[in-house]
């Protein structure tokens, strides 16, 4: 894919615009992580309405400020991965239980379905899916507070 | 689409009663609330509350955080666009020139949404032409579009969602497995109660053996052997009471949990196969293995041994107090002085074993889930000679698994000895106490014998009850995982007043179908009316949804907004396993059981004639190779069909859907994955199983699809054309361009056209 900068603008319906090394235009253009939670900010695909992808983001460092600006700004909302900071309460130990957590987003509940909507990644990093779909992410368990873990341990 | 409104009485009939208040300053006098939507996202999706809500003029909206609202009349240029992505839906408010605004929320609210969303369009188009927004007196379901009874608010099929978690009583539950045994279980807790009775009588005998025989003895007297050979007889009879006793009871409590067990098991394993493909979907097979196999038995175990030794020794300490008291009180309640220390410390320790069983269990099943991986997989590992990780992973769950022990064992191992310490320390009290009361002359040596003798087996028992507690641990945490798997309500449950179709025509309806797979949505917005006899064909890129349409016409998921009918009747009110008898299925990859020939084709209709069985096969072109193999149609095929060729594997599968005789067919890639030649062989087999039914068939292939009476063509989950072949390529829309790309390669081999199309799948299915 292309290794020049892409030429991204914002519309006023406040979608991304694309101009191509070739002249064309594409409107709506979305940028995609390719590894959301191994490596965030390396692999940046954008992709063009239709699901083709039109460019291709190595690094999100090496782009002009405006130009990944904009990118981060649209990867910002879309991107709903709330970090969880601290389990306050669970409804039950067994499943389905409805959770109350502080994420870095807000207060909020929700509840897990089965203990295999936690997902580990690696060895500190949890993924846990709650019933309409949402992934809270829980990025170091060790530094959860005790309470929390306690808590977290009973699913585990 | 079905369109619903109900007769407003109020203006906010539509909406939620705590806003009324707030809204009521803000509306014109006649102006009423179409659709409501709470919205708790803020534009940085962060969690806070906000309002929409839709009237029919205007829209209003308090953004989160803010305290005014904002406001829109209705005008012409506005649009309302609905999307949702990773969990989070959005609904953003334009006109010919900019975005006006935006609202997120996370998809518990999306049905409002999509609600508000509808609403909209409708209301304005009203504005614009001046034509009243059509009000329908049925009313619907805003999730599923089915009709709801009347006077109802909530939806029978949506409202079955379950969130509540089971109760954590879970041993207790087992009583549902216990009831049919209640005679049994009486019978042998009356033998319990006897037998017991009887081991307690030794040491009552002691007594007079001191304090009659041995003590007069010492003092001079001789020895009465009357009434030692009395004493010793009593001895024996109760020890041969108990004996018989003990037998009786363990053996008729050990068959009756025996079959406790084995109910337990095939009951979990019944409610598993009810189970929807998602539940399957989401489950690993070693868990699902452990969970039935394993945790069953333990239950089993549990009940036959130790809730039985348990309760005897419960009974036995009981009895045993009984007794020392009415020998002497005081001497009686020194004994018992270490009981509630011990209750204490088993107390203590019953939290900590408890979540460390639960946890061991899990790490369990994580060693079996690595084999239950590995070994279906073996070529795969083999080829890429990965043996070394699958041997570090299973190394790796199996440390997971001693560290989880360890954790456990330092409390446990400390647990038993404590226990052992108190009772000594017990001893050593009634010792100390005894001696005293005997130098006070207030009991003889025989008193305090017997109750050295008594205590030293209740203590013994007291040991073996505080290990009730790590087993009870054990098997209630065996237990809950079973409840689990018995609590899961099907996400495709049978109707609770079912419907019947004893005659199907096939005619199916799709009304605005649209499935959900976690937050990816697989398809939306799908609309589509089949004739009975029809023949459809589902054309579109991989990953388009044509097998997920297909897999929710046999109701292997329910859909998640929208409904399916079958001669007009929705396919959710059917029993699922009545429905399913009217759809036959031929799958790329045809499962053959193990069994013979004869038996996979009649898999579907277990008691079908051998002459039914050869027709089919012979419809199916697979009689002729069926009669090369040595044994015929009685030959064995393996779970994978070795020693089948794929051709004739997919020949069986579809003598098997022949067999049922379906009203319904669906050909999902049947013939994918054989070669030209074969696939004319399977063609002609399928030619005549299409005859007369309504048929779906999904093909890569588009020219499999030439005797289909209309091609559907799917695109990121939406139907984006319809009709004949000559109509779709005269469109030269999505439909020719995959003609023309599978034209280009007609004389390529087949594994680069598969490839071909394979690269031509979209990389992001969802992409607003």
């Amino acid at each position: 894919m292309t290794t020049a900068p892409p030429q991204l603008t914002r519309d006023p319906h406040g979608r991304l615009q694309l101009t191509a090394a070739d002249g064309s235009v594409h409107e709506g253009v979305v940028p995609v992580r390719a590894f959301p939670i191994a490596a965030p900010t390396e692999g940046i695909a954008l992709v063009g309405e239709d699901g083709h992808e039109l460019a291709w983001i190595d690094r999100l460092d090496v782009l002009p400020e405006a130009t990944r600006q904009l990118v981060e700004d649209e990867l910002a909302s879309r991107e709903f991965v709330p970090e969880i900071r601290r389990l306050r309460q669970v409804s039950t130990f067994a499943i389905p239980s409805t959770w109350e957590v502080e994420t870095d987003r807000g207060e909020t509940r929700f509840v897990l379905k089965g203990e295999e909507d936690i997902r580990r990644l690696g060895a500190a990093t949890l993924l846990i899916g709650d019933s309409h779909g949402v992934q809270y992410l829980i990025r170091d368990l060790f530094s959860l507070d005790k309470t929390s873990r306690r808590l977290l341990d009973r699913f585990m | 689409m079905t369109r619903t409104r109900h007769s407003l009485p109020s203006p906010f009939a539509n909406a939620p009663d705590v806003w009324q208040a707030e809204l009521a300053p803000l509306l014109a006098r006649d102006e009423q609330v179409v659709a409501t939507l709470e919205t708790d996202l803020d534009v940085h999706l962060a969690f806070s509350p906000g309002q929409v809500v839709l009237t029919d003029r205007r829209l209003l909206a308090r953004s989160p955080g803010d305290e005014d609202w904002a406001v829109w009349p209705l005008r012409p240029g506005l649009s309302l666009q609905h999307h949702d992505h990773a969990g989070v839906g959005t609904l953003e408010l334009h006109d010919a020139i900019s975005r006006l605004a935006c609202w997120r929320f996370t998809l518990a609210h999306n049905v409002a949404a999509l609600r508000l969303h509808d609403r909209f369009a409708e209301h304005l188009a009203a504005r614009l032409t001046g034509q009243p927004v059509e009000p329908l007196d049925e009313a619907a379901c805003p999730t599923c579009k089915a009709p709801l009874p009347p006077d109802q608010e909530e939806c029978p099929i949506c409202s079955r969602e379950l969130h509540e978690a089971p109760s954590t009583w879970t041993l207790f539950r087992l009583w549902r497995f216990a009831r049919p045994y209640r005679n049994q279980l009486l019978a042998g807790f009356l033998l319990t109660l006897a037998s017991t009775g009887a081991t307690l009588v030794p040491p009552y005998l002691t007594m007079p053996l001191m304090d009659k025989v041995l003590i007069p003895y010492q003092e001079g007297h001789p020895i009465d052997t009357g009434v030692v050979a009395l004493l010793l007889l009593g001895l024996l009879a109760s020890a041969l009471l108990a004996w018989s006793l003990g037998w009786a009871r363990t053996y008729i409590l050990a068959l009756v949990s025996e079959r406790i067990g084995a109910d337990l098991r095939t009951t979990t394993y019944e409610h598993l196969l009810q189970l929807s493909l998602e539940y399957f979907g989401g489950k690993r097979t070693g868990d699902l293995m452990t969970r039935i196999g394993s945790e069953t038995d333990r239950i089993c175990v549990f009940l036959s041994l130790h809730l039985l030794d348990f309760f005897t020794d419960v009974l036995m300490i009981g009895m045993t107090a009984l007794i020392l008291f009415s020998i002497n009180p005081a001497l009686a309640l020194v004994t018992l002085l270490p009981l509630p220390f011990i209750a204490w410390m088993i107390h203590l320790v019953r939290d900590r074993l408890r979540t460390g069983f639960e946890k061991i269990d899990r790490v369990w099943s994580e060693v079996t889930n690595v084999l239950a991986d590995t070994i279906p997989g073996i070529r795969v590992v083999k080829a890429f000679a990965q043996e070394k990780r699958e041997a570090q992973r299973f190394r790796e769950a199996n440390r997971h698994n001693l560290a989880v022990n360890d954790r456990i064992n330092k409390t446990w191992s400390l647990f038993s000895p404590s226990v052992t310490l108190l009772t000594e320390i017990g001893l050593l009290v009634v010792w100390a106490f005894g001696i005293w009361q005997v130098a006070h002359d207030q009991i003889t040596v025989g008193v305090l014998t017997a109750f050295l003798a008594y205590i030293s087996r209740f203590y013994s028992r007291l040991d073996s009850m505080s290990r009730i507690v790590s087993v009870t641990q054990k098997a209630a945490a065996g237990a809950k995982r079973i409840f689990d798997i018995l609590d899961h309500v099907s996400s495709v449950p049978e109707p609770t007043k079912p419907q019947h179709l004893d005659k199907v025509q096939g005619r199916i309806e799709i009304r605005d179908a649209a499935f959900r797979y976690g937050n990816r949505g697989v398809i939306r917005g799908v609309n589509l009316a089949i004739q009975p006899g029809e023949m459809i064909g589902l054309v579109g890129h991989s990953g388009s949804g044509k097998s997920t349409l297909v897999n929710l016409i046999c109701r292997f998921y329910d859909v998640t907004e929208g409904a399916i009918h079958v001669d007009g009747i929705d396919i959710r009110s059917l029993p699922v396993a009545d429905y399913r008898r009217h759809i036959g299925l031929v799958l790329q990859e045809p499962f053959l059981f193990f069994g013979t020939i004869a038996e996979n084709i009649a898999y579907g209709k277990p008691d079908a004639s051998r002459a039914e069985i050869v027709a089919a096969a012979r419809a199916a072109h697979a009689h002729e190779f069926i009669l090369r193999l040595p044994q015929g149609y009685d030959s064995l095929v393996g779970e994978r069909g070795q020693g089948l060729s794929g051709g004739e594997r997919q020949r069986i599968s579809i003598a098997r859907a022949l067999l049922i005789d379906p009203r319904i067919l669906i050909l999902d890639e049947a013939t994918s994955s054989v070669d030209t030649e074969t696939e004319k062989e399977i063609q002609k087999a399928l030619d005549n199983l299409v005859r007369g039914r309504t048929t779906l068939a999904i093909a890569h292939r588009l020219s499999t699809l030439r005797r289909a009476d209309r091609l559907v063509v799917m695109d990121r989950g939406q139907i984006v054309e319809v009709g004949n072949h000559d109509d779709l390529m005269a469109r030269e829309g999505h439909y020719y361009r995959l003609y023309q790309a599978q034209a280009r390669n007609v004389d390529t081999d087949l594994d680069e056209q598969l490839a071909a199309s394979a690269e031509a799948k979209p990389p992001l299915k969802n992409a607003p």
